[in-house]
């Protein structure tokens, strides 16, 4: 069982790394414009080069 | 333009072309306008109703990042809108002739008025909860598993312990919203759905807490955090469907941007004016301030603040109020009150008030908790008094209320309104209309009434000509073949009640009688010689006329060769057009539309000028001819709209105008009877036309010359007779019928303060989703009904095993997934078979008309008049 003294704090902290990931996701306006995003990536504009 | 030929994979992409010339012309005059309009340090909006693909961003960004003066561009698909940051100097009207130029339509976007849309606090508030305490179930969960596949003693104590410093912060962040709410009904001395909620997920936190402590054998830490996260999901659902909502909302009023031309032409902010300035209204503009004009003459458009469909003349002296729209010539207007002072804005403060003594409608999930909440506490507090009676033992009887009081806490309330008003609202939304109200759609399924006002709601506002035969040239609702039997009759105005009823023939014969009525009234006005042609050409549409015309095909029913047109004499028709060519009137842009479909070449005239707020005269062969108001040209003034034609000084001819009819008015009317609902016309305009519409129509109810007051009163007064009515109506005139009735739905077109105190805007120009509306709120209602059902069957069930005291936490929590699941579920069938019942609901009501000419190609005539009126309300 000494097993757990290791698994659960590092189930904790995989769950706590998807949350930080959700909130930076969303503080980053990744959620603004799901339609425009799913298509971007079909536009050939910086494929060659990054944009700035 | 950078769009790539391979992403034109998006065949509708080709991105209007004829548009793009106009637009180049217009652009070097909104530049004009655009000066002084400066921008600041807040990004540019435009909005882009066109876009939809990814070479419309490329090409949207791509054009507006080449412009001088522009950082950056970005474009946002889901809200068919770019936000641009710009050096100051480069305005937004610039940018939209630049992408208009393009070839994608863009309009400005008023950034104030989309200020509170930029950031959805509450959304985030509500998500970044959501999210927590999902986190937190999930582990506390998995915790619990472990505890009830037979964990036990320092390793379920341990679990326990864990799973109480998991969930007390989770719950204690998470179940705010809860708590805030239930806390405020508790000030306000009320019971509200909350106050369960929070009173069961503070007990089985705090009893878990204290069962830990005790080496105890259950906690409930895990349905303290599945009951937030059920009804968390329930709050945001709730939130995101109001949300789109107001977003959608805002986006309409931030279209019309608030701005005047001073008389020097430069373009200033509404806020920037002070009475006393001089101020330029262009024709076809809408007037943005009160004023008296100083200078021109011209005619007015009150229609929206009014409901007359005559347009009013106006010159020097004349008091204009803010929102009538200017028709012909420029007027140069003193302000006499601007912005928050002028009449527009004092008639949407009135409609505040009558928002706020609106009768208080209790959704359904208020009622259903105004029972279930004493309910639950009475049962919990029964629970722990019998069992202490019983057992003497505090913690068991403690241990059992608390079961009680998660069991029955209304999780599947929470989630079954909410899950059901998004989908039916996202289901409404894509059929163009958007539900402003949260309880507008139960309030909508209980409507047995249906008022319509008239201008601007039933008709566009536009006119077009009637024909000798009663056909109207456009022929929009006109004209509709109607296969009866062996043979086909033409049916040529009342297409729907003539559909309705059983006899038909009868129908026909009393409608023949009142064709003859109105033909006698147009005669009369038109003097003598007039009449009788006017009464054959329309015996002859009435029978059989046309119907060769009709069953043979559509294409050919929408020219009617001049020479058919009774009355009028071919040369009358060419110097008519001539003369009507020559003019921005609406009479006059109708006139020409139709005389030129009809195949009338225009007359040579010399010395054409127009007289503002009178009409047009020219030479015609040295002979005067002029086309103009009736008072203008010495004839009789009728009630019907209609211009006069003069030659020399022989007596005026005629030419009979009616309101164009909006896009599934009759549809709407026609669904909205079949449903049952008794349907009644108030208007503001003149009896003729009213009477004619209501004929047209198939409305047996109508009221001519009503005031704002007396609109407001009949639908107060049919409320008292126990009536639930719903207002369809777009004029300010409308704005206190709307807000007394039960529920209130507006077009698009509609000014900003009516459209504000309506629950229900339509998006699209037609009338027709109004029939499926009714019938999706009913669904809805249903389904929430039967959510409520399942809620309560669930109940049943499990309340009596808590109140035995047999509830364990693994039951608990099995129970309140699947209940949630299940509602949710329930919720969703709406989306699926609600459609498919719509649309054999829409292909039954077509059947009464079959054979009926195609809607879509007799609107396709009217493509003109419908892109001015969107000039307009732009």
């Amino acid at each position: 069982m000494n097993v757990l003294v290791y698994l659960i704090p590092v189930s904790l902290v995989l769950g706590g790394l998807g949350l930080v990931t959700f909130f930076w996701a969303l503080r980053s306006s990744q959620f603004e414009d799901p339609e425009g995003d799913s298509r971007r990536f079909l536009s050939p504009d910086y494929d060659d080069h990054p944009k700035e | 333009m950078s769009r790539q030929p391979h992403i034109a994979a998006c065949p509708a992409c080709v991105a209007l072309p004829d548009t793009a010339a106009i637009a180049a012309q217009d652009a070097g005059r909104d530049r004009a306008h655009g000066q002084g309009a400066g921008a600041g340090e807040a990004p540019l909006l435009l909005s882009l109703p066109g876009i939809h693909c990814a070479g419309c961003i490329s090409g949207v960004e791509g054009a507006l990042t080449r412009q001088p003066g522009v950082i950056s561009a970005r474009v946002n698909l889901t809200l068919k809108r770019v936000s641009v940051q710009a050096a100051e100097g480069v305005s937004a009207l610039d940018l939209a002739a630049v992408l208009t130029a393009a070839g994608y339509e863009a309009w400005e976007l008023d950034a104030a008025s989309l200020s509170m849309t930029q950031t959805d606090a509450r959304g985030r508030y509500l998500l970044t909860r959501l999210a927590v305490a999902f986190f937190a179930m999930m582990n506390v969960m998995l915790l619990s598993v472990a505890v009830w596949s037979g964990a036990t003693d320092a390793t379920r104590d341990m679990f326990h312990w864990i799973s109480a410093a998991i969930a007390l912060p989770a719950v204690a962040f998470c179940a705010q919203p809860f708590f805030i709410s239930a806390w405020a009904a508790l000030r306000g001395r009320r019971l509200n759905m909350d106050v369960p909620i929070s009173l069961a997920i503070l007990l089985a936190a705090g009893m878990s807490l204290y069962e830990t402590s005790q080496g105890g054998e259950a906690a409930y830490f895990d349905a303290a955090l599945s009951l937030t996260l059920f009804l968390l999901a329930g709050r945001y659902l709730d939130h995101r469907t109001r949300s789109v909502a107001r977003s959608a909302a805002q986006h309409l009023a931030a279209l019309e941007v608030p701005r005047a031309l001073r008389a020097d032409g430069e373009s200033v902010a509404l806020s920037d004016l002070k009475p006393g300035d001089l101020v330029r209204v262009l024709p076809g503009t809408r007037v943005p301030v009160d004023g008296v004009v100083t200078e021109g003459a011209s005619e007015v458009d009150r229609s929206l603040l009014t409901g007359e469909s005559l347009p009013v003349r106006v010159s020097v002296e004349a008091a204009l109020s803010a929102g009538e729209v200017n028709l012909t010539g420029p007027l140069l207007v003193r302000v006499t009150a601007a912005g928050a002072d002028s009449s527009l804005h004092r008639m949407a403060d009135l409609v505040a008030m009558a928002e706020s003594a609106r009768t208080r409608y209790t959704s359904l999930a208020d009622r259903a908790a105004r029972i279930y909440a004493p309910a639950v506490h009475l049962l919990a507090l029964l629970a722990f008094a019998g069992w202490l009676w019983l057992s003497g033992d505090i913690r068991l009887a403690l241990n059992i209320a608390v079961a009680v009081l998660i069991i029955t806490c209304p999780c599947a309330l929470g989630l079954a309104v909410p899950a059901v008003s998004t989908a039916a609202s996202g289901r409404l939304f894509k059929d163009g209309m958007l539900i402003k109200d949260a309880t507008a759609l139960e309030r909508l399924a209980e409507v047995d009434v249906v008022v319509f006002d008239k201008t601007g709601t039933l008709t566009r506002g536009q006119p077009e000509l009637v024909m000798p035969g009663g056909n109207a040239t456009a022929g929009s609702g006109a004209g509709r073949v109607e296969g009866s039997g062996e043979a086909h009759r033409t049916e040529l105005r009342t297409e729907y009640t003539e559909a309705q009823s059983e006899a038909p023939g009868d129908g026909a014969v009393a409608h023949a009688a009142a064709g003859a009525v109105q033909v006698a009234r147009q005669g009369e006005a038109a003097g003598a010689g007039l009449a009788a042609g006017y009464g054959e050409g329309h015996a002859e549409g009435q029978g059989d006329g046309h119907s060769e015309g009709h069953s043979e095909g559509h294409a050919e029913e929408l020219v009617v060769p001049w020479d058919h047109w009774g009355a009028w004499r071919r040369c009358d028709l060419e110097i008519t057009l001539a003369l009507a060519q020559g003019s921005a009137h609406p009479l006059s842009r109708a006139l020409a539309g139709a005389l030129t479909q009809a195949g009338v070449v225009a007359a040579d005239l010399s010395a054409l000028r127009e007289v503002p707020g009178d009409g047009i005269e020219a030479l015609w062969q040295d002979t005067r001819v002029r086309l103009g108001r009736a008072a203008w040209l010495g004839a009789v003034v009728t009630e019907q709209t209609a211009t006069w034609l003069q030659i020399g000084t022989c007596a005026p001819v005629m030419f009979p105008f009616r309101d164009h009819l909006r896009e599934g008015a009759a549809e709407a009317v026609f669904a909205l009877q079949d449903m049952g609902h008794e349907v009644l016309l108030l208007s503001g305009d003149v009896p003729a036309v009213v009477s004619d519409l209501a004929a047209q129509l198939g409305i047996s109810r109508w009221q001519a010359g009503a005031s704002p007051a007396e609109k407001a009163a009949q639908v107060t007064a049919l409320k008292q007779a126990g009536h639930k009515v719903l207002m369809v109506g777009d004029g300010l005139n409308d704005t206190a019928a709307l807000a007394a009735a039960h529920v209130s739905i507006s077009p698009a077109s509609a000014l900003e303060a009516t459209r504000v105190v309506s629950d229900i805007v339509l998006l699209g120009t037609s009338l027709a989703p109004l029939g499926a509306a009714l019938r999706t709120a009913r669904d809805a209602t249903r389904r929430i009904r039967e959510n409520f059902a399942i809620a309560a069957g669930y109940n049943a069930i499990a309340v009596p095993l808590a109140l035995a005291g047999f509830a364990t936490p693994l039951a608990a929590a099995l129970a309140m997934s699947s209940s949630s699941v299940l509602v949710s579920l329930n919720a969703l069938r709406l989306r699926g078979r609600g459609r498919a019942r719509a649309v054999a609901g829409e292909t039954a009501g077509r059947g009464n008309t079959v054979g009926s000419v195609s809607s879509g190609q007799s609107f396709g005539g009217q493509a003109p008049g419908r892109q001015s009126v969107g000039g307009e309300t732009q």
